[in-house]
């Protein structure tokens, strides 16, 4: 190999990298443009005092507005209930989903028909799912469940006032569920038969079969779903914005909306931007977490399949 | 074989892949215990979606009828409150939605298509490192950015304008379409692509003629994902228009205000609202499922 030819084919290389590069381009830009640099302003407002009820109060407060609100009760309150609805919304449906999942995974009378009604629910719009919750529903007078459960003594709950948080989260259950049940049902039918088939001959117990070969095969599955899930439910707005108001009080706020009223009704730019900017903290450390496992379990898999 | 046989790309063999595996057929019920499952199925499924057969129910009454105890099953059906729906202007939304979502979806696929390319088909280096980026976007929630988006639109004077939506839209659903795009496009066989590179066709002739059909099926099902985030988009909505980009939502909840809360009224605005989108999504669940699953499964 002579000494000339090392950086041409290094010019070469780099040539073709960036034709290489070039499609990748305009979404980085463009990603770039539209989510980082509002949020760079963000930590930039976070850092200053600004409130739009006061002109030309802004100054630079360094970390004022971080002390100020890890000191709120409110703020906490809300962090406090964004982990818990995220958290149980994320967990009960994809429970239901799985539940839902295994009983459409078999052929049956009506099979699409039914599959169908039960995607509905995450079609229909969120802000009109949310107030039918509210209303249709979960009414302490006129409303289908307190119907339903009034042989159970629980006729004339008024539930969005008396659990607002076990009120959202139920109508979050209902809108997430059938995303879970969707990808669940895909996981179930990528499933090989000659394993079921095996299992069904070594004489294992149906809940067996699902406990030591389904479950393992569909982790991959849940853990997507877990994500994406969490990722959507941690933004909740509409559904808290139209059922509850954050209340009564601030009982059913979580951080999306604390954020929206701080900033919005409050007019306090700075505090509300460092609120934002804990908000993306707390879920990149999480989501790291959650996301190098699901990375490794997807690069992996493409691995085996290459 | 078969008539689609003589196509040249359908010559190249295809490399065997672990999705390719003969399809598990469904479990066959046997007996009454079968039959006794399907009743369960049924039952629970419409148990769980009876909220929103009670909304179109409720759609059709008159408000005397939607405000009963126990609630009415049987009443005489009217259409009054689709009219009001109608009167009250829902049009223009109707049409700033339909902007929103499919503007934001065609620009999309105009960034989405070559990034995931390049991230697939001819991956580039730190391949890794570009995905994890685009995720990790998505973790961004909305509220940290909104004042900002909220001050910069005020001073570009672009407020209460529907092609700001359509440009957060896009933005909003980049990276989980990236995503998507780029699992489907994984699925595509290289052989055929090189095979048409080796017979001297140009780059952008492979891509029109050979590629775009087999990623037409994945380009679908993301395109169908983005439209359903984007029509049911509230925050952004709500923040950044007034009377005149308003889009469904945001007419829904001024609709409500303006005219209380009067449950059959409320439930016909939500049927027509939640329509369309539902309607695609039931045309097209194939799509959804294989979306959904970032095409790890066909």
């Amino acid at each position: 190999m002579s000494t000339t030819t090392v950086p041409r084919r290094a010019v070469a290389d780099r040539s073709r990298n960036w034709r290489h590069r070039a499609p990748l381009l305009p979404a980085l830009v463009f990603t770039i443009l539209l989510t980082q640099l509002p949020f760079l302003a963000t930590i930039w407002y976070s850092l200053r005092s600004w409130n739009l009820l006061r002109p030309g109060s802004q100054e630079f407060t360094g970390l004022a507005n971080y002390a100020a609100i890890l000191t709120d009760a409110q703020f906490l309150a809300a962090a406090t209930n964004t982990v818990l609805i995220t958290a149980s919304c994320v967990l009960v449906s994809m429970m239901l989903g799985i539940g839902l999942a295994v009983l459409l995974d078999r052929r049956f009378v009506g099979r699409g028909v039914v599959r169908t009604l039960l995607i509905t629910p995450f079609l229909i719009l969120p802000v009109a799912t949310a107030l039918l919750w509210k209303t249709t529903m979960l009414d302490p007078v006129f409303g289908l469940v307190g119907f339903v459960l009034s042989p159970l003594g629980l006729g004339e709950v008024d539930w969005a006032s008396s659990y607002p948080v076990l009120s959202v989260v139920a109508a979050l259950v209902w809108q997430w569920t059938p995303f879970m049940m969707l990808l669940i049902l895909a996981g179930l039918q990528s499933q090989g038969r000659d394993v079921i088939e095996a299992g069904q001959v070594d004489g294992a117990s149906a809940w067996q079969m699902f406990a030591m070969i389904t479950l393992p095969h569909l982790r991959r599955y849940i853990e997507l779903g877990v994500l994406l899930g969490a990722i959507y439910v941690i933004n909740t707005f509409d559904t808290i914005y139209m059922m509850t108001q954050g209340g009564p009080g601030t009982a059913s706020a979580n951080l999306p909306f604390t954020i929206y009223q701080r900033a919005f009704l409050g007019f306090d730019v700075g505090q509300s931007a460092a609120m934002g900017v804990v908000v993306v903290i707390g879920t990149i450390i999480v989501a790291l977490l959650a996301l190098r496992l699901i990375f490794r379990a997807f690069l992996s898999s493409e691995e085996q399949n290459a | 074989m078969t008539a689609t046989h003589d196509r040249p790309a359908e010559r190249v063999p295809r490399p065997p892949r672990a999705a390719e595996r003969p399809a598990r057929r469904p479990l066959r019920p046997r007996g009454l215990s079968g039959t006794a499952l399907t009743v369960l199925t049924w039952a629970v499924a419409l148990v769980f979606v009876s909220p929103a057969l009670w909304m179109v129910l409720t759609a059709f009454k008159r408000e005397a009828d939607a405000y009963t105890d126990p609630p009415r099953l049987l009443f005489t059906p009217t259409l009054e409150r689709f009219a009001t729906v109608f009167d009250a202007g829902i049009l223009p939304h109707v049409g700033n939605s339909l902007i929103a979502t499919l503007c934001s979806a065609a620009l999309v696929v105009l960034l989405g298509v070559p990034a995931a390319y390049a991230l697939s088909i001819a991956p580039v280096d730190r391949t890794r490192d570009v995905l994890f980026f685009f995720i990790s976007t998505k973790m961004l929630p909305v509220v940290a950015v909104i004042v900002p988006l909220y001050v910069a639109a005020g001073r570009l004077n672009v407020l209460d304008n529907i092609w700001t939506l359509v440009l957060l839209y896009t933005a909003m659903n980049l990276p989980i379409a990236v995503w998507m795009l780029r699992s489907f496009f994984l699925e595509v066989p290289t052989a055929v692509i090189e095979a048409a590179r080796v017979e001297g066709a140009s780059l952008p002739r492979v891509l029109r003629s050979v590629m775009l059909p087999m990623m037409a099926p994945g380009i679908a099902a993301t395109v169908l994902i983005c439209m359903i985030f984007s029509w049911n988009e509230f925050f952004f909505a709500v923040n950044l228009t007034a009377s005149q980009a308003a889009t469904v939502p945001v007419f829904m909840v001024g609709f409500i205000t303006s005219e209380s809360l009067y449950w059959a009224q409320l439930s016909a605005a939500a049927t027509v609202v939640s329509l369309p989108i539902v309607v695609v999504g039931w045309l097209a669940q194939r799509q959804l499922v294989r979306g959904l699953s970032m095409g790890a499964v066909k």
